[in-house]
């Protein structure tokens, strides 16, 4: 027997050990599984814009209970909502309420969505801090951004040119400026950003861009909004000029924010009752906080 | 046996060689099958004078592919003309000019510039490059077309220098001291008989660096803006442009796998293959037709 076969030999050997240790460690992960907890599973899909904040809360709810494993992926709230409609998630994600005919058609499968905001959302308009403009109208915001005011002293600012800011178009919260904002919450407009609209891949460089620019309009998740660039003040409904804030938002007065919902068939029990609890707990909206969201009252759904 | 042992380690060894020879070509072959397969639906999904259209905004519909395009040769050709001329002749210093132990310097500076990730130099050209440009300028932003190019110049130069200097320093020694003999000066003997006996060196690494430059993303993706506008004046150079490159790197990552969207996305894969692999057959096309010209020389 010459050395190759005597190391193969021993390679065998030690390969065959190896395996076996492993199995038994697996039987024995799986009689502690087995035993000591009861695992459960669940399902929730939906909007982009809460995917995040999906993902803090499950994991953050998974460290503490460890028993129940949660899954969350994105694809849009219609995705999450036609999933429940199948009945294939637990929880829906919404940055928008359900249609009625989506209500119509879950009715018709046996499913009943039963509504929960878990969060808000505001997103703030920026300019530069040298920029005199200190309010504008949605509209006025909707003509900026779709091309038909170009610059700034068409405003009674100074005489500059309009850079105008976006997030990406796969962002939540660009979908949503476009709706509520440029085509002022009106489904059968078609107006879209103006193609010199500057698409920037994060919140960050918009923020910079805008602290650094007297030129440049931005928007963006209350959250990210930083001292360096000035927020203004935006008309709402009532004539009123108001500024975004976790205040503000709460009593429904300032005009671009969202509530954001999460969507159980039927009223939720058991695992999913405690979860939701959970994430309306002072926990939960901390999360929400921390990710720029704006957190819900106590007392209050 | 030793020879036994000798016969049985040569066969591994000339199979293990072959295997990952063949397979590099495996490797393309079936990325271009992916890209081809994932990337030509698109033509079916959405008409080519929909493709051929102005206007990019794929979430509701618009898959104009234009802008991108003519995106991406503003900034590579703003790109060609800032490193060209001082890659060639940063290369020609090196090569010919500078003294032994300036080039020993220069030559792995320049190398380590190449080095340097495409992020820290977007990065710079955030907070640095833009803001300056828009100040000395006047330019409404400092996110343009001309910031991208100027830096993927310097992604470029690295390139350019390294090859051309490596391709001057080819041109046998015999040359200079022929044409120095012949009381033609330094300069003269550079630009009448050494450059031109490295051309074709030269011209490959130009096109080395442009290939690089075409598909250049993460840096382009922060400096641009990426306003999928036409280029249409000189002015464009100075006005946001986005290009192909950012255009699949930030909208990928959140398109529903086999939609539309994904197709057309693919489908600018396959425009920006086809490009680059222009750029890198008209590179070889050039250093083969060297090889020829020096066989029939010899022959």
């Amino acid at each position: 027997m010459n050395t190759i076969h005597k190391k193969l030999f021993c390679f065998f050997i030690s390969l065959s050990i190896i395996l076996s240790g492993c199995q038994n460690n697996i039987q024995t992960q799986d009689e502690i599984d087995g035993t000591v907890t009861t695992s459960a599973y669940l399902e929730n899909k939906g909007s982009d814009t809460m995917v995040n904040m999906a993902l803090f809360w499950a994991e953050e709810y998974q460290k503490e209970n460890s028993e129940v494993s949660i899954s969350v992926t994105g694809g849009g709230s219609g995705t999450g909502i036609s999933a429940l409609i199948s009945n294939t998630v637990d929880i829906a994600n919404a940055s928008r309420k359900i249609k009625q005919e989506e209500i119509l058609e879950a009715n018709a499968n046996d499913v009943y969505p039963k509504e929960l905001i878990v969060a808000r959302d505001a997103i703030a308009v920026i300019v530069n801090p040298e920029n005199p403009i200190d309010r504008l109208t949605l509209q006025q915001i909707s003509d900026i951004y779709s091309g038909k005011i170009e610059n700034w002293s068409e405003l009674g600012g100074d005489d500059r040119p309009i850079v105008k800011l976006s997030r990406e178009t796969n962002s939540g919260t660009h979908v949503y400026f476009l709706e509520a904002v440029i085509r002022l919450g009106n489904s059968k407009d078609k107006t879209i950003f103006s193609a010199d609209t500057l698409l920037l891949p994060s919140s960050e460089g918009i923020i910079s861009e805008v602290a650094n620019n007297p030129n440049a309009i931005g928007y963006d998740g209350l959250g990210y909004i930083t001292s360096d660039v000035k927020v203004l003040a935006v008309e709402n409904s009532l004539g009123d000029y108001i500024l975004p804030s976790i205040d503000t938002v709460n009593q429904n007065i300032y005009p671009i924010s969202r509530d954001l919902y999460m969507y159980t068939n039927g009223e939720p029990t058991g695992i999913i009752k405690t979860y939701m609890d959970w994430i309306l707990s002072e926990a939960g909206q901390k999360i929400v906080a921390d990710l720029g969201f704006v957190p819900i009252l106590k007392g209050e759904t | 046996m030793s020879a036994k042992k000798l016969n049985l380690s040569e066969v591994i060894i000339t199979k293990g060689v072959q295997i990952s020879g063949l397979s590099s070509i495996l490797f393309v072959l079936l990325i271009l099958f992916f890209l081809i397969s994932e990337g030509v639906p698109a033509l079916f999904d959405v008409p080519i004078s929909e493709l051929l259209s102005q206007r990019w905004y794929p979430i509701e519909g618009y898959y104009g592919i234009v802008p991108l395009i003519l995106g991406s040769l503003v900034v590579t050709l703003g790109a060609s003309i800032i490193a060209v001329p001082f890659g060639v002749l940063t290369a020609v210093f090196i090569a010919e000019i500078a003294p032994k132990w300036l080039a020993e310097i220069l030559k792995p500076l320049v190398e380590l510039l190449a080095g340097l990730p495409s992020v820290v130099l977007g990065f710079l050209g955030i907070l640095i490059v833009s803001p300056f440009l828009r100040d000395v300028l006047k330019l409404p932003t400092g996110l343009t077309a001309f910031t991208g190019s100027l830096l993927l110049g310097g992604i470029a130069i690295p390139t350019i220098v390294s090859i051309s200097e490596d391709a001057l320093k080819n041109v046998p020694v015999s040359y200079r001291h022929g044409s120095l003999a012949l009381g033609i000066t330094r300069w003269q003997t550079i630009w009448q008989v050494t450059v031109p006996a490295a051309r074709t060196g030269i011209l490959t690494a130009i096109m080395l660096g442009l290939g690089r430059t075409i598909g250049e993303t993460m840096t382009v993706m922060m400096v641009t803006g990426n306003a999928p506008v036409i280029p249409d004046s000189l002015r464009s150079l100075f006005l946001p442009i986005r290009t192909m490159t950012a255009t699949i790197a930030s909208e990928m990552g959140e398109v529903a796998s086999g939609s539309v969207h994904y197709h057309v996305l693919f489908f600018i894969g396959i425009v920006l293959f086809v490009f680059t692999m222009t750029v890198n057959i008209i590179a070889s096309k050039i250093s083969s037709r060297e090889i020829k010209r020096s066989e029939r020389i010899l022959s």
